[in-house]
């Protein structure tokens, strides 16, 4: 049986292979959401702040999901479910995407992230909830999992309404209010 | 992947700990807190699929893919080698994704301020998918060692970096890949971030004469190896 290979920083400069401009042959982007996919568009901002609170500028976060239905994408539908951000100068990173919906019975609609950057040896993942699902929430598992005061780093926070909702999520790698990790 | 069904867990012995003295930047961006077991896991034990459409044939082969006026400078290598899981199962049709500094030890990135030159026709990136027995390939040249801000005459050795996917969204892996022999990798903290030698051996490509073409380039083999296989928990 092979042993695993180990995983290693991404270092600083990924971003021509891993997250070039929108038009990059191929290359999953920010933006999940076509005209024509199925679903509410929401858009998913937030930045990646470092254990002194500073952003962390040449960061990357992936993120997974299930469409609107529950469903995992098979790479033939027009939702890919899969897409990546690139952190900017001000260690913002954005999503346009889909609502997902509920990927099982009880549990809350959610988006898988990973966190990448350089200084992490291991990517991180976490999970994006979301501010206005508080009755999901409260049932999901994975979240009564966690310990209570800490619930709170996993939730996205609405700060717009309206056609496409905007949602906020900070990702603390460190210190006070680390956001939850998970051991995926 | 459906319900009920578990991954292996990550290797602590293999991984590297979050928080590794020896690299600095890990101090500010390692975490503190234990990581928290997924309760239930449907969506990391998912994955996407990636088509035909998300790779083009020239995006293999990095001696092409950027030429502008010329060939790139550099040893011409080639790196190829198999995807598997754990259980020694070949993961087809998988997205692996590469980068890497030019054959002087310069990133085509902005951010670079290493004094070395660009090559113009070398951009340093390559994507392709496994083929059904879950191989790969590329053409490229042979990155040069650069130096780093880490410590006093700090030098990372010569390294390729990868990123792949497996069938569920945890097996998500991004390493690098370095070469047989160089003297640098004892002095490499990222490197040695890994405590155990025998998992750090296997981040370091194995000359093939077999995959060396005549006239043309060297070859390296580079397996990896994704946590797995998917198992299904005998009682639950
Ligand atoms: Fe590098």
């Amino acid at each position: 049986m092979p042993g695993q290979t180990p995983s290693q920083t991404v270092g600083p400069f990924f971003s021509e292979a891993l997250t070039p401009a929108e038009a990059g042959a191929g290359a999953p982007g920010w933006c999940l959401a076509a005209e024509d996919a199925p679903g509410a568009a929401i858009c998913i901002r937030g930045m990646l702040l470092d254990g002194a609170g500073d952003p962390v500028c040449d960061g990357m976060v992936e993120i997974w999901q299930a469409d609107a239905e529950g469903r995992f994408p098979d790479g033939t539908g027009s939702f890919p479910g899969f897409g990546r951000s690139a952190t900017d100068e001000a260690g913002e990173f954005r999503f346009r995407t889909i609502k997902p919906g509920p990927v099982s019975p009880g549990s809350a609609p959610h988006i898988s992230a990973a966190v990448f950057a350089r200084g992490m040896l291991n990517h991180a993942f976490t999970r994006i909830y979301f501010s206005d699902e508080s009755a999901a929430n409260a049932r999901d598992a994975v979240l009564l999992a966690v310990e209570p005061e800490r619930r709170e780093t996993l939730i996205a926070h609405k700060e717009k309404d309206g056609a496409e909702p905007a949602y906020r999520f900070t990702i603390r790698l460190q210190g006070e209010a680390e956001t939850v990790f998970f051991d995926a | 992947m459906s319900e009920g069904r578990k991954l292996n867990p990550r290797d602590w012995r293999t991984q590297p700990d979050q928080a590794h003295a020896a690299y600095k930047s890990t101090r500010l961006r390692s975490q503190r807190q234990p990581l928290v077991p997924l309760a239930e896991a449907h969506t990391e034990l998912a994955a996407p699929v990636f088509g035909d459409g998300a790779v083009a044939a020239a995006d293999s082969d990095l001696t092409r893919n950027a030429v502008r006026n010329g060939e790139p400078i550099g040893e011409r290598i080639v790196v190829a080698g198999r995807l598997l899981d754990e259980g020694g199962i070949p993961i087809p049709r998988a997205l692996v994704e590469l980068w890497q500094a030019n054959a002087a030890g310069r990133y085509a990135h902005a951010q670079d301020m290493h004094d070395a030159p660009l090559d113009p026709n070398f951009l340093g990136t390559g994507r392709t998918l496994t083929d059904e027995r879950g191989r790969y390939r590329f053409v490229t040249v042979r990155p040069g060692a650069y130096p780093w801000l880490n410590h006093h005459n700090a030098w990372r050795p010569a390294h390729i970096h990868f990123s792949v996917f497996g069938t569920a969204f945890a097996q998500r892996l991004v390493t690098q890949m370095y070469f047989p022999g160089d003297p640098l990798l004892g002095l490499d903290p990222i490197f040695n971030s890994t405590a155990d030698p025998h998992a750090r051996r296997r981040l370091v490509s194995a000359f093939s004469q077999g995959l060396t073409e005549p006239q043309r380039a060297l070859g390296y083999e580079f397996n990896i190896v994704l946590r797995g296989p998917l198992a299904t928990p005998m009682e639950d």
